[in-house]
């Protein structure tokens, strides 16, 4: 087997990839996001900002397949630790006392990642296939506004995003944690930078849908 | 006396065997606020043996929360619902007149219960056995102070040893971890120097064991730090994944 395999493999191995993996969506998130911001600026900007990426496609692709292993190693160890933690636990008590023991935030990060990797499918779906695979070139600031215009679409969106808030509150701290970097000192900034780092990304995301939806229906 | 008395509903698990299929069973009673819950189930096994019924199996030893061994669910709460107390020092007078007391035994799959209130722990101790000790030459008694030890270094070193080993950390967790008590023990020898010789493999056998036994892994809730009754700090979880993490890339052991 290998020590590097036994050491994967073991709990802390485990926890180990799931904070690693995690961290590195955290950047990609903020990246994702400031060019999602542009949206903002109008369809110019927005189309000159994917037409950027499009040229350097050879890139882009790389950063591609570097993501799906990141989320493929996050989504399934995580699967996989609920699962051996579900048996681990056994039955649950009468009482349920979880409230008082825990936050919610650090209890739900299945649901929650469940619901987000849903998200991301129809994300996927939706955005990423028709900008690479419509042929030719594509409107995609149409694309965009097109499916924000649409409530139930929206609504999702918007959804999503706040239980991303929810799981990035958690997940954040967590990471830094599961490394081994819990300082008297540091730790309770890093509780906060996570929080805000949570709230904002979840606001900044949602807020897109949410100006189309309403202030800038349709186109 | 019997004027003060609590009147209390309690709905103890009763399991006759470890595979047989356990349920909460009924039984009131009247007890003073003076008396500790350990206390109450004695009165009310003495009831039940008057009576000729079975006596509700829970351990206990010490009674004044050093031990480690008594160990009970109260209202879903390990050690009950007051912070950094044993079970044994949880007294009567914190609940009202007329309350429903659930009790149930330590719940996780490596931990299974014995009978009634009493579960095995012998994994805690597969774990120590696999690295929770130190090495020493036998010989003269070394002289106190031989080795300068900074206070602050010690002092955290004995909180971390402050843990009793009782298990409420892996009742309390959701995944049923027992990564508290394991990071309480790699602790309290990876920060004295006399730890420092069997230090990456003590980490890497007791993580090896401790997966073994078929404890779950830490998500981080920090469900254990509440329910400590030694007020264990999750900065020992943080020093273990640190410890283990650099045994792991840095140890002469590379087979396994």
């Amino acid at each position: 087997m290998g020590w590097f395999s036994t050491f994967i493999n073991s709990s802390i191995g485990k926890k180990l990839i799931m904070a690693l993996t995690g961290l590195l969506l955290i950047i990609f998130l903020i990246i994702h996001l400031l060019g999602n911001l542009t949206l903002f600026a109008g369809a110019d900007a927005f189309n000159t900002y994917a037409g950027t990426l499009k040229k350097f496609e050879p890139i882009v692709r790389v950063i591609e397949v570097l993501l799906t292993i990141i989320f493929v190693l996050h989504i399934y160890n995580g699967a996989v630790l609920w699962w051996t933690n579900r048996k681990a636990k056994g039955s649950l008590y009468a009482v349920n006392a979880r409230s008082k023991e825990t936050n919610i935030f650090a209890r739900t990060t299945i649901q929650t990642g469940s619901i987000i990797f849903i998200f991301l499918v129809i994300h996927l779906q939706t955005f990423w296939y028709p900008s690479n695979f419509s042929g030719g070139e594509i409107n995609l600031y149409g694309l965009v506004t097109g499916w924000f215009a649409q409530p139930v679409y929206s609504g999702f969106y918007i959804f999503a995003m706040i239980l991303l808030g929810f799981h990035l509150n958690h997940g954040f701290q967590s990471a830094f944690q599961t490394f081994g970097w819990n300082h008297k000192k540091y730790f309770p900034l890093i509780q906060k930078i996570g929080t805000l780092y949570a709230i904002l990304t979840a606001l900044l995301f949602a807020s897109i849908p949410v100006y189309f939806l309403f202030f800038h229906g349709g186109n | 006396m019997n004027g003060n008395n609590l009147n209390l509903k309690l709905k103890i698990w009763r399991q006759p065997s470890p595979k047989a299929v356990g349920a909460f069973k009924d039984y009131s009673v009247s007890v003073s606020p003076d008396a500790s819950i350990l206390e109450m189930l004695d009165e009310l096994n003495n009831d039940l043996e008057r009576r000729s019924e079975e006596p509700v199996v829970f351990e206990s030893d010490c009674r004044e929360g050093i031990c480690g061994t008594c160990g009970l669910v109260i209202n879903g709460q390990p050690h009950g619902p007051i912070p950094k107390i044993a079970t044994c020092q949880l007294h009567m007078r914190h609940f009202k007149d007329g309350d429903t007391i659930y009790i149930e035994p330590f719940r996780a799959k490596a931990f299974p219960v014995i009978k009634d209130l009493a579960v095995d722990r012998s994994a805690f101790d597969k774990i120590i056995q696999a690295g929770g000790y130190i090495s020493v030459n036998t010989g003269g008694v070394p002289d106190a102070n031989e080795i300068p030890i900074n206070k602050n270094i010690a002092s955290e070193a004995f909180d971390s040893a402050a843990c009793i080993g009782c298990g409420a950390c892996v009742a309390a967790c959701k995944n049923g971890s027992a990564m508290l008590f394991v990071s309480a023990k790699v602790s309290q020898f990876a920060l004295l120097p006399q730890g420092q010789s069997e230090r990456k493999e003590r980490v890497e056998a007791m993580v090896a064991t401790m997966d073994e036994m078929g404890f779950g892994s830490c998500t981080n809730t920090y469900a254990c730090e509440a329910e400590c009754p030694k007020g264990i700090s999750v900065r020992n979880i943080a020093r273990l994944n640190r410890e283990f993490l650099i045994a792991s890339l840095s140890s002469q052991n590379v087979e396994e």
